[in-house]
């Protein structure tokens, strides 16, 4: 399945269709997610947006975006997508724009939304085949907001609303496995520190109608404490210790896409962030470590 | 043309296909789905064949999806009521912003707490401030016209917002009146197809919509700038109104008056049950009394200057609420007070009556009673307090309820 367009870091694109100077922290690994994806997927596009960090890249009269944009609001961006489509493709079959007039439909969400209050536009837009590419940029908690935690907040990570010694007690919840269990046409876990991944994957997902989406752990310097510069340091650690598995689902079928060997120890990624600098300050919170590299190995157990 | 006997359900469909609409986003809700089944049956049969429905997971997404259509330029119709109108609120007020024309119909229920199915206008008023137009019908043939006249005002340039159509849960909904069908023909010659012209997503010409702004500056400018296209519809709706009648012989004003000329005192109400209004007025003019009867059939905009012309000179308003702000009173006691205060002529007395809610029936002898308290208030020149209307009789049936409730209470403790 390998795609020829995509073979080695060279063949990625090196025209970039973002513009510059957005209001974006510095080192934000969602936005670099979606440079790299906007410049495979380009101008041809409507970026359909859900209220949280990115809602910031258009400001009146400013946007980075060569393309179109409509934001929505927090819950309903796939609903947004679902109309504009359709009128697209009503547009087409009735012959009052020319095909080639058309666009792509891009939803733009953060973690807020799509573990969240989007679920269900999520869900259903999936239900009902729409034809759409899904990002969600998740710097899992709500990041626009001062970084509490969401669904999406890992175990033991501080936050602003679990500040306490053991940080936030729940689990992040598996998005990808519950779309997986909609059978969309694809999804797949990306992350921008591994840009030829992504762009394999980016490529394969254009080739497909149908409901296609992306999670990109998005690793975000404000909401997990650690120095901007390291951002893409962050991302490669999260997918050598293996928190952050890279895969794909397509056809029925859940495929990893980098099996991490040797697996690093998780204290090397939890190591860095400000957000998990209580497990190891004033001392070391050995049961909470032990517990989330058990849930690591337990779950490459699994897959191998 | 053709006569039918048609629910106001059934008028809206035909309202919206006649208008040729392209999209139908849709979620059901009592009692406006027979709105979405009778489309969905029409496209089915191949006689609404250029028109695509999609049934939503929530009116939230419904309205979304409608404004997103709408801004990539067909034309879309939706419908919804009551509880569903709420929980699509927050996209009730965002697409409006998006400035993008489409009709909604929205079939009044009451809201809850307690859940009822019948109606009064809680739901509609609660889209007020929205930037949404709405047009108020009291009779079915109404609601077909209204949703032809709505898109003709919701496309036109100078507005550019999207339109409710109101009509009463069962009193419209599911009463069957005889409505004319217009021909097709003549309905194009009203309501051309829609041009969108700069509305719309397109390959090679981008367009940002709805993004953020900045401070208080660009904002009031672009709130000032809905509100003023809302202004400009009262004027266009005025034209719409002339051209309808020109094509159709049906004229509807945006104040509709009943015998009001003469009249001293006068009902001042919206919906179905303005049409009992107009049965009391008659019984009243029997009688030699001279009453009339005010219904402003555009609520948004407010047509202030044409309710001010026909109220001149009146001696007293008796402003029928259907619909009640909890801690306020009467929602067009409001509205009607601000648009009359200090004016010249303006009747010296408006006394506030609530009445209908969850569907509460207003029988002959309260609008009797209404009019002998509004016209002794004007002789008086004293305004009595609001009345919550209510009878003894329905205090006795409640009380027996509460006294049922209670037995079963006791009973089941035991």
């Amino acid at each position: 399945m390998s795609d020829p367009r995509f073979k080695t870091m060279k063949d990625l694109p090196s025209v970039h269709l973002l513009g510059a100077g957005t209001s974006m922290c510095a080192g934000c690994g969602g936005l670099e997610i979606l440079h790299e994806i906007y410049d495979i997927m380009g101008e041809k596009t409507v970026v359909v947006n859900a209220a949280g960090c990115m809602t910031l890249l258009a400001s009146y009269p400013f946007t980075p975006f060569g393309g179109s944009w409509l934001y929505t609001s927090m819950a309903s961006a796939p609903a947004g997508a679902q109309g504009v489509r359709d009128a697209m493709d009503i547009l087409i079959e009735k012959k009052r724009i020319k095909p080639e007039e058309n666009l792509d439909v891009i939803i733009l969400t953060g973690d807020g939304a799509a573990y969240g209050m989007g679920l269900s536009a999520t869900s259903s837009a999936i239900e009902r085949g729409l034809d759409f590419l899904y990002l969600c940029y998740d710097n899992e908690g709500y990041g626009n907001t001062g970084q509490q935690y969401s669904e999406a907040t890992p175990h033991a990570a501080r936050t602003a609303t679990s500040r306490g010694p053991r940080g936030f007690p729940g689990y992040k919840k598996d998005l990808f496995e519950i779309w997986a269990a909609h059978r969309p046409a694809y999804a797949a876990t990306v992350i921008a520190a591994e840009p030829l991944d992504l762009a394999r994957k980016i490529e394969k997902a254009r080739g497909i109608k149908g409901p296609r989406l992306l999670i990109s752990l998005s690793p975000c310097p404000t909401g997990w404490g650690y120095d901007p510069k390291d951002s893409i340091e962050i991302g490669k650690l999260a997918v050598k210790t293996g928190i952050w598995p890279l895969k794909e689902y397509a056809d029925g079928k859940v495929v990893h896409t980098h099996f991490p060997h040797p697996r690093l120890s998780v204290e090397e990624y939890l190591s860095k962030q400000g957000r998990f600098a209580h497990l190891f300050r004033p001392e070391r919170n050995e049961a909470l470590l032990k517990e989330i590299q058990a849930m690591i190995d337990a779950y490459w157990g699994r897959v191998r | 043309m053709k006569r039918m006997l048609l629910t106001g359900n059934a008028a809206a469909a035909w309202g919206a296909r006649l208008a040729n609409v392209d999209y139908v986003p849709a979620f059901p809700i009592t009692p406006q789905t027979e709105i979405i089944e009778t489309i969905s049956n029409w496209i089915d049969s191949g006689e609404l064949a250029g028109c695509r429905m999609v049934t939503m997971e929530s009116e939230h997404s419904m309205i979304t999806a409608a404004g997103g259509a709408a801004a990539a330029g067909v034309r879309v119709f939706t419908a919804t009521s009551s509880q569903g109108l709420l929980y699509g609120m927050e996209m009730i007020y965002t697409v409006a912003g998006w400035r993008v024309p489409f009709v909604l119909v929205n079939v009044s229920r009451g809201l809850a707490t307690p859940i009822t199915l019948e109606p009064d206008h809680n739901d509609i008023l609660a889209a007020r401030d929205s930037g949404f137009l709405q047009i108020h019908c009291s009779t079915c043939q109404e609601v077909l016209d209204s949703t032809l006249m709505a898109y003709r005002l919701a496309e036109d340039e100078r507005v550019r917002l999207p339109v409710i159509v109101n009509m009463d849960g069962f009193y419209l909904s599911f009463t069957r009146e005889p409505v004319v069908i217009p021909d097709p023909e003549a309905v194009n010659r009203f309501l051309p197809p829609f041009e969108p012209e700069n509305i719309r997503f397109l390959c090679g010409q981008p367009v940002s919509e709805a993004v953020a702004v900045l401070g208080g500056s660009s904002y009031s400018y672009f709130r000032y700038e809905t509100h003023l296209a809302a202004m400009n519809a009262i004027h266009v709706y005025e034209e719409i109104s002339k051209a309808f009648a020109d094509v159709f012989g049906r004229a509807y004003e945006a104040v509709a008056t009943y015998r009001t000329k003469d009249a001293e005192i006068v009902f001042f109400m919206m919906g179905s049950f303005a049409t009992k209004a107009r049965e009391a007025v008659d019984r009243l003019r029997d009688a030699g009394k001279r009453v009339g009867l005010v219904q402003p059939r555009l609520l948004r905009p407010f047509p202030e200057d044409a309710i001010r012309r026909v109220l001149t000179g009146k001696r007293g308003v008796a402003v029928i609420d259907q619909n009640l702000s909890v801690g306020k009173g009467g929602v067009l006691h409001a509205e009607l007070a601000s648009a009359l205060y200090g004016r010249h002529g303006a009747p010296r007395v408006l006394v506030s009556f609530i009445a209908g809610l969850g569907g509460r029936d207003i029988s002959p002898e309260e609008f009797y009673e209404m009019a002998s308290v509004t016209g002794k208030a004007a002789e008086d020149e004293k305004i009595p307090p609001p009345r919550l209307l209510y009878t003894a009789t329905e205090l006795k049936e409640v009380r027996k309820l509460q006294a049922v409730a209670h037995v079963e209470r006791k009973g089941g403790s035991s």
